[in-house]
């Protein structure tokens, strides 16, 4: 059985629940062993890594440091950081360690200082690498008992899970979670938003500009006559799923779809329960319940 | 007496000069250290330093030195020997020595050029002075034997710089070997409607050429074919050229086209390579109706035939002439040439690599060279520029620097774009009136009337919007837009995004190095700078030639040119060509091996490897010879005499160990 060390992110304990839950789910489903960071702390996330990078690189290399050795159970150091923002911030210490001996010296003194020792070990992974690269196809479809037969989804990754290390998929036009839909039996459109910027944590300080580039999104999917977008990204979920109704009173047109993390819509063809994928949390309420797949001979 | 002595009949004098070469030197070497440190080397009986050492005064310090016997052998130390060898042999040589009593130190290229270190540079230049100096004075004088050079000259490609050389050659007199790995001469420009900034006719200037070639008494045209080895040297090359089979005999082959008519299928069945695929093509087939030669090319591929062993042929029932030939083989030609032009062309940078274009995924995004097709009024559509669903389109967008001064793709200037483009807008709102919109980073038009041709199409409102394009998308805002593609860029003129619906985007695609540059390299022995353009020898004043002599470039196959460079560069070539084969003979490097008959033991290890035969056994004295006339120094047998017989002029093992041990003893 393949183990994973995870590493949850502020996020996934708050607005990100639902994601912390079917991601977990969804994983035990697949028989992929995974356990929670012990004593992890912040990534340093965008606020850190613009005012102090050396802090927040600091930050990172103490999540690398307590993963290496409790990895040593496991047998890989890889990490999965499933919060998008985290996925990048960890990425990008991990690259300035191993690339800059000057950074590095003075990460590792800080290091030593509370006794932990980073050795370039841990690979920071994203559940969608995972679930895509790791697993072969028929694991993937095998599990599917519920196909999402007629469920028109559009795949939306935000920017920085590709953007700007580009490490298991195309930079612009990226591919992962389309193959995993597409596997899960729903109908996958292509379209031009899958990168666009959902408005980040404008949405929080310029409303009115961050809220536009979430609902240009939406209205394409929309458009699309697309059922549900799919994401991979706490923040972008949180943007173009909250504030769909002031949408509706800003443009006068809001828009009214369920936004749901991909790993939802695999709990929901794996026949896991809706409590136990989150969705009961959801604000646009998801409501769509496919018919289990009919056995042969059966 | 030393060893030294003996061999070079009396204490050698060597002379020791030390370039300036303005600052270019001087500046990150103490030139006037380096002197004095040469001063005290064995042997040195005279060093000097100069400004230049290359010009007139600066060698004339040598010839004066040399006339007056003060030296016997020569060292400079300046630039590369392929800079200046020659200038300062010749430099001996007028001073009555012989010319190959001279040896050059590199602390130009190897050392000023290469740090910002003045002392590690000035200990560096002294080490390589000391190498220098320990060496020669076991240099020999050498004679430089004549060899004639065979009057015929190879052309590789035939686009329009090798058709244009030929040309030039033949009309010369000499006898022209044009290859082409196409069935037909003509290349990109014979694709072209019209050509910038004239609007002249593309066919109507260069079919007479290509005809011309195809009648031509001294030239001979080998189309399907390709270049497969080469050996040899300036004025002697032997080349093998591979004659791919076309399964129609060229010369029964009448070009009626009967035979196409005929075939079984009645509809074009494979891309048309021709056309830019964007119709199809029947398997037998000429790729247009000018094509040179004018016959008939079967792909054996797609032909059924070939795949199924079953046809009813009606090909070969029509054939008057009885030229399909479905068992014709590959044929190898030997021939012999004394120089070499290789105009191997470009191809176009595949937009697919830019994923945000579109390319590929929307049907109304074209690359530059498929509506050079459609608007060709001998194209698959007559001339009319229409959308894939056969309406005309309303608004068109054209994109710039797809593939050009792009960090991720190519950081180079295609300098054909801007041209082209500015000509593709113009036929596009002549043939449809649709509003053209130009998205450049800049407009780069230096060339005779570029500049005009540029105001007359911001007369003829063609939008121009400076900004690289972010993407081309589907995306529409407005129920209007539906069916549209969007582009977005960012105008950079009036610092804001603008989003523009229109029907077709074209994609201005670079110019890149053919994808088997590397192997043509190779197969040639020249270099490739690092994009894959061919390396001309000196930027400024060697630019049709290389560091191969006799080998000669033209065209695109050395960097982005338009057709007025191209055919300009492939007179150039042809002139060089000429002046090489006219002159009659060439003087080799007297580089080459000889036998020390004590030491060679007879084992013929060097008989077997020689790759040009130079080497016989003497079966009496039952050792080793090399003939002078044959060996061409490359060293081969040097390295694998077992016993050190064998040993090469300039480069004998006495000379180099001493060149090491200068390197290290002295600093």
């Amino acid at each position: 059985m393949s183990s994973y060390l995870y590493y949850p992110g502020c996020s996934l304990k708050s607005t990100g629940r639902p994601y912390e839950e079917s991601m977990l789910s969804v994983f035990r489903a697949l028989n992929l062993n995974i356990i929670e960071l012990d004593d992890w702390n912040c990534c340093g996330a965008t606020a850190y890594m613009s005012v102090s990078e050396l802090k927040a690189f600091a930050l990172c290399a103490r999540n690398f440091a307590l993963a290496e050795s409790q990895s040593d159970k496991l047998g890989n150091a890889d990490l999965v950081v499933p919060c998008a923002a985290c996925y990048l911030g960890l990425n990008k210490a991990k690259r300035y360690l191993d690339e800059y001996p000057d950074i590095r010296e003075k990460i590792d003194t800080a290091l030593a200082a509370a006794n932990l020792s980073y050795n370039n070990h841990v690979r920071i992974r994203h559940p969608l690498d995972v679930l895509c690269n790791d697993l072969k196809e028929e694991v993937l479809t095998d599990k599917v008992i519920r196909p999402l037969e007629g469920l028109k989804v559009a795949c939306y990754y935000g920017c920085q899970i590709v953007r700007p290390y580009a490490d298991f998929d195309d930079q612009h036009n990226p591919v992962v979670m389309d193959k995993i839909m597409h596997l899960l039996g729903a109908e996958v459109v292509d379209w031009a938003m899958k990168t666009r910027c959902c408005g980040g944590s404008l949405t929080g300080t310029v409303q009115e500009v961050g809220q536009r580039l979430s609902y240009a999104i939406l209205k394409d999917a929309v458009r699309r006559g697309c059922d549900v977008i799919a994401t991979a990204c706490p923040l972008c979920q949180f943007n173009l799923e909250c504030y769909q109704k002031q949408m509706q009173r800003r443009y006068g047109d809001g828009p009214n779809i369920p936004v749901a993390y991909f790993t939802q819509l695999m709990g929901v063809a794996f026949g896991i329960p809706n409590q136990q994928l989150g969705l009961h949390r959801s604000f646009v309420p998801f409501s769509y319940s496919p018919q289990p797949k009919e056995v042969a001979g059966g | 007496m030393s060893i030294v002595e003996q061999k070079s009949n009396g204490t050698p004098k060597v002379g020791v000069y030390v370039c300036h070469c303005g600052i270019n030197i001087a500046g990150k070497v103490d030139v006037y250290e380096a002197v004095e440190f040469a001063k005290k080397l064995p042997y040195v009986s005279v060093a000097k330093e100069y400004k230049f050492m290359c010009s007139d005064p600066g060698q004339e310090i040598i010839q004066e030195d040399v006339r007056q016997g003060l030296v016997d052998r020569v060292v400079v130390a300046s630039c590369s020997p392929l800079m200046h060898e020659a200038t300062f042999r010749r430099a001996v040589s007028v001073g009555g020595g012989n010319p190959f009593m001279f040896q050059m130190a590199n602390i130009r290229e190897h050392v000023s050029w290469v740090t910002l270190d003045k002392e590690a540079g000035t200990e560096k230049a002294k080490a390589l002075i000391a190498a220098a100096v320990e060496r020669i004075v076991l240099h020999q004088p050498l004679e430089q034997t004549k060899v004639p050079v065979n009057p015929d000259v190879l052309i590789v490609g035939g686009g329009i710089a090798g058709i244009h050389a030929a040309l030039t050659l033949a009309n010369a007199g000499k006898k022209v070997y044009l290859v082409e790995r196409e069935p037909t001469i003509g290349g990109h420009m014979a694709r072209f409607d019209k050509t910038f900034p004239t609007l002249d006719c593309s066919a109507c200037i260069l079919t007479p050429k290509m005809s011309a070639v195809g009648a031509h008494p001294n030239i001979t045209l080998w189309t399907y074919s390709e270049v497969v080895n080469v050996d040899g040297f300036v004025g002697n090359f032997k080349v093998r050229v591979k004659r791919k089979p076309r399964y129609v005999k060229e010369d029964l082959c009448v070009g009626c086209l009967e035979c196409i008519e005929a075939c079984v299928y009645k509809r074009g069945k494979v891309p048309d390579e021709f056309n830019a695929g964007l119709i199809k093509r029947k398997p037998i087939y000429v790729p247009f109706p000018q094509a040179t030669p004018l016959v008939a090319v079967i792909d054996p591929e797609s032909c059924v035939m070939f795949k199924t062993g079953k046809c009813k042929k009606p090909c070969v029932d029509v054939c008057e002439p009885k030229a399909i030939d479905f068992d014709q083989k590959e044929e190898i030609k030997e021939i012999n040439v004394g120089a070499i032009i290789l105009a191997t062309g470009f191809k176009t940078f595949d937009a697919r690599r830019i994923e945000r274009y579109g390319y590929g995924k929307y049907p109304n995004v074209y690359t530059s060279l498929e509506i050079e097709r459609l608007v060709n009024a001998a194209g698959p559509t007559g001339g009319e520029v229409a959308l894939k669903d056969g309406t005309k389109p309303k608004a068109v967008g054209i994109i710039h620097c797809v593939g050009s001064r792009d960090a991720k793709t190519n950081v180079y200037c295609s300098r054909v774009c801007c041209m082209y483009s500015l000509k593709l807008a113009h036929l596009i709102k002549e043939r449809t009136g649709a509003e053209v919109y130009n998205f450049y980073i800049d407009m780069r038009t230096p060339g005779k009337g570029y500049e005009e041709f540029y105001e007359r199409l911001l007369q003829e409102n063609v939008h121009f919007i400076r900004g690289r394009v972010a993407e081309v998308t589907d995306w529409v805002m407005q129920p209007e837009e539906e069916g549209k593609l969007i582009i977005r860029a960012e105008d950079t003129l009036i610092g804001t995004v603008r989003r523009i619906p229109v029907d077709m985007v074209v994609l201005s695609v670079g110019l890149e190095a053919q994808a088997d540059a590397d192997d043509v390299r190779r197969l040639f022995n020249i270099s490739c700078s690092k994009e894959g353009w061919f390396l001309e020898r000196h930027p400024k004043l060697a630019p049709v030639s290389t560091f191969t002599e006799g080998i000669f470039l033209a065209g695109a196959c050395q960097g982005p040119k338009d057709i007025p460079d191209s055919v300009a560069q492939a007179g150039a070539a042809a002139a060089e060509a000429l002046a090489l084969v006219d002159r009659g003979f060439v003087e080799l490097e007297p580089n080459t091996a000889f036998v020390i008959k004590e030491l060679c033991s007879g084992c013929k290890t060097c008989s077997n490897i020689c790759p040009y035969s130079a080497i016989v056994f003497n079966e009496e004295e039952k050792i080793a010879e090399v003939n002078g006339a044959l060996c061409k120094g490359c060293g081969t047998c040097v390295a694998a005499c077992p016993s050190g017989a064998l040993q090469q002029n300039l480069f004998t093992d006495e000379q180099i160990y001493r060149e090491i041990k200068g390197v290290i003893s002295y600093v």
